[in-house]
């Protein structure tokens, strides 16, 4: 009997908690977003989703055997980040867009670092910024939502990020629609990537991860803390070329920026007070391209340049330790 | 109520039903017993009785070296019939007496019965020492020396830990409902010692019988029983000394630094028999405990004996075993063999089998942050297990890494299943070694 016990350090018990667990969360809390964009898009928005999130595990698996590593998809990071890529792709997206997106993420977003983990950037947003870049047309060619229901065909539209942004530049003035179409904009009847049409579902999703404590309140209430107040302060000195704040929070990728991008686990600080600068630089930095920066939408660069910054963050954001104030 | 706790830490299933309703039960004494002298913080104690000698129960066999250091006794009559290495629960061969007990369980007629109200400070604190009473809650720490703080210190609180955080483990719980009396007496007596008025019995409320009982038995004393909220580890001093008072021990320091004293409660219960019986410390409950145990107990327990005999107390092994650990799930330490003895810092016996054992499946690191908000002492024990795995000194010292309690927290909220208070351990005893080197 001596022979087979386990001799080893304490602890001898765990949580079970699992990083499986957690991607599998992450899934979960974005299905509602996945099912609404699958109800305004239809077969389109089918064909990214399948795309992305195939496509992401299949480069994966092939960056480990061309890496020798043993597989690495089965902790479903993989498979999240597809799904996350197609969120952030228009409807429209032919397939190779979708292809090489889902490529650029796992091959240069991730597994070129070292796999899960050491990643600096978010994946998905590196591919959607390389994708935004390089392909403008492809990837601002938006469809208006047109649920199953309707039976018409995809009708191009404009985000209203972008119409608000082409006003401004023409006509200095913002658009009507800017404050008569925010019911809409709640629901997800409006042009968009598919990720960020609804936000009742993500807002729903987000809660479940804060509920499920897979993600704390600190990055997206301080993100979406920090856009809301400084769209309110312009919005109050010129409200006539200022968009109102719940215009900036329900529009674009805020929602799915502030609870699901942000707050990667890997890209952003480990510290509670780390995650609050984070929040905050990536909200006014959102907002500052929203309104000054010549892109409409500023969310994934906001999210990456905060990724840039997030090891200084965590190296001035130690917690104060305990008993070493006494000391002093 | 008004719960207090600390900031940080977990909360494990506390998995106490095992044993929480059973009474103490004396086990019966083993054919031998084995005593090694190294049972303390501090330098063993050297032994001072041959092979072939007859020894009485509570007959000191080993002597203290030096001022932190204590005693140690004879757990029953017999005969010394060896003094050899013996497998200790430290994980080696180590000088052990091995006594035969002849049955009789004779007291040493020299041990002398005490009033505590006749009795100085000094004189307490003598017979404290010379009855070899250390922490017993599991650190194992002379109490005498927590007990004599150097001039200029001044010691205002005295906190009584019957927190017993370590999920499994009940001794501390058994002996608060049946042995009230004798802690009340034993903290008295620290009052007196120390000079002193407050003195606070911290319990979580997990234990609501407990809180009831020495509510209703310290109203009299003007002791004061503080509930507080389930938290791992609570009952590690420094976070029960934040959770009742406040207060911070400095780092590097002693509770002694912030004014405060730290006494479990079994151990007060074993100084009041010192004091009153004239009783060393031979004995101490343990609880028996785990999914691999067919009869889980809490039995009082002459130190020396074999975990295999207490063991065969508790109806034996309930399949194979797979893990025995001596004391609790978070920070007790595996065995490798049965045939270790039961020492006075075994708090229990612990065994778990293959099916009780979590599943290791080693991943990066997610930077999920789980490991820093759950540090009861706010590191980043990701930061430093890095660094550790990286063997770089220097940067672990800077990330405070000295400063860790090893609760073991890190390790068991961390989805990757990453050994990390095992790597800060490790690179403790690097930053240790090279701070003697220079």
């Amino acid at each position: 009997m001596d022979n087979q016990l386990y001799l080893s350090s304490s602890p001898h018990i765990h949580s079970g908690e699992t990083t499986e667990r957690i991607m599998r969360l992450v899934i979960y809390a974005l299905l509602p977003a996945v099912l609404v964009s699958l109800y305004f898009f239809g077969l389109p928005a089918l064909k990214v989703l399948l795309i992305c999130t195939l496509g992401c595990v299949v480069c994966e698996a092939l960056a480990n055997k061309l890496l020798k590593q043993e597989l690495t998809i089965k902790d479903g990071s993989g498979a999240l980040t597809g799904i996350l890529l197609a969120l952030n792709l228009p409807a429209s997206s032919p397939w190779w867009l979708a292809l090489l997106g889902s490529a650029i993420a796992i091959f240069i977003g991730k597994m070129i670092y070292g796999g899960l983990g050491y990643n600096p950037f978010n994946p998905a947003l590196v591919a959607r910024v390389v994708l935004l870049i390089s392909f403008p047309v492809q990837m601002t060619r938006w469809t208006a939502p047109a649920p199953l229901t309707t039976g018409i065909d995809a009708v191009t539209a404009a985000t209203p990020l972008g119409e608000m942004k082409m006003a401004v530049m023409l006509t200095g003035k913002l658009p009507e629609t800017a404050n008569s179409g925010l019911l809409d904009y709640f629901t997800g009847n409006m042009g968009g990537c598919l990720g960020e049409v609804s936000s009742i579902a993500l807002l729903l999703g987000g809660l479940l991860l804060i509920y499920k404590k897979v993600i704390t309140w600190h990055i997206p209430v301080s993100f979406i803390g920090t856009t809301l107040l400084v769209s309110t302060i312009f919005w109050l000195a010129d409200p006539g070329k200022y968009a109102n704040p719940l215009f900036h929070l329900l529009t674009g990728g805020l929602l799915l920026g502030a609870f699901f991008m942000a707050t990667d686990m890997v890209t952003s600080p480990i510290t509670y007070k780390g995650m609050l600068i984070f929040g905050c630089g990536c909200g006014l930095l959102t907002i500052l391209i929203r309104l000054f920066g010549g892109y409409p939408e500023g969310v994934s660069f906001a999210i990456l340049l905060m990724n840039a910054v997030t090891p200084l963050i965590d190296r001035s954001c130690r917690p104060k330790i305990y008993g070493l104030a006494e000391k002093a | 109520m008004n719960l207090k706790t600390f900031a940080g830490g977990l909360h494990p299933p506390d998995s106490k039903h095992y044993s929480a309703n059973k009474p103490i039960e004396r086990c019966p004494l083993p054919d031998e017993l084995v005593i090694p002298p190294a049972q303390h913080i501090g330098a063993p104690a050297e032994i001072c009785i041959n092979v072939g000698d007859q020894v009485k129960k509570g007959q000191v066999i080993a002597t203290a070296k030096g001022f932190v250091s204590v005693p140690v006794h004879a757990s029953t009559s017999g005969m010394v019939v060896a003094i050899e290495p013996r497998l200790h629960p430290m994980g080696k061969p180590l000088p052990a007496v091995v006594i035969k007990p002849d049955g009789k369980d004779q007291w040493e007629d020299s041990l002398q019965q005490h009033d505590p109200d006749q009795l100085n400070a000094d004189e307490l604190k003598k017979l404290i020492c010379a009855a070899g009473i250390v922490g017993m809650g599991g650190a194992t720490f002379p109490a005498h020396v927590k007990l004599s703080p150097p001039e200029g210190k001044k010691i205002d609180t005295l906190i009584l830990n019957g927190v017993e955080c370590e999920p499994f483990l009940t001794a501390d719980h058994r002996m608060m409902l049946e042995e009230s009396e004798r802690i009340i007496d034993g903290i008295n007596i620290l009052r007196k010692i120390l000079g002193l008025e407050t003195a606070i019995i911290g319990i979580e409320v997990n234990k609501p019988d407990a809180i009831e009982k020495l509510t209703r038995d310290c109203a009299p004393h003007g002791i004061q029983v503080q509930p507080l909220k389930v938290q791992y580890p609570q009952g590690a001093e420094k976070q029960l000394i934040d959770a009742c008072t406040g207060r911070q021990v400095p780092t590097g320091g002693l509770p002694m630094d912030c004014g405060v004293v730290v006494q479990n409660v079994g151990t007060c219960a074993a100084i009041s028999d010192t004091i009153r019986l004239g009783r060393p410390l031979v004995e101490r409950v343990a609880t028996v405990t785990g999914p691999g145990i067919r009869e889980p107990k809490n039995l009082l327990i002459a130190i020396g004996t074999s975990l295999q005999h207490m063991l065969d107390q508790c109806g034996g092994l309930d399949g194979e075993p797979a893990k025995i650990i001596m004391g609790g799930p978070m920070m007790g330490q595996t065995q490798l063999s049965l045939q270790v003895p039961a020492i006075r810092g075994t708090s229990g016996l612990l065994i778990f089998r293959e099916q009780d054992l979590p599943r290791k499946n080693f991943g990066p690191c997610i930077r999920c942050g789980r490991c820093v908000s759950v540090c009861p002492i706010h590191l980043q024990p990701t930061t430093i297990a890095a660094y550790a795995r990286l063997d770089m000194i220097d940067e672990a010292e800077n990330n405070n890494a000295l400063d860790c309690i090893e609760c073991g927290c890190c390790t068991y909220i961390c989805p990757a299943t990453l050994p990390l208070v095992q790597s800060i351990r490790h690179i403790k005893g690097s930053i240790l070694a090279k701070r003697r080197k220079i």
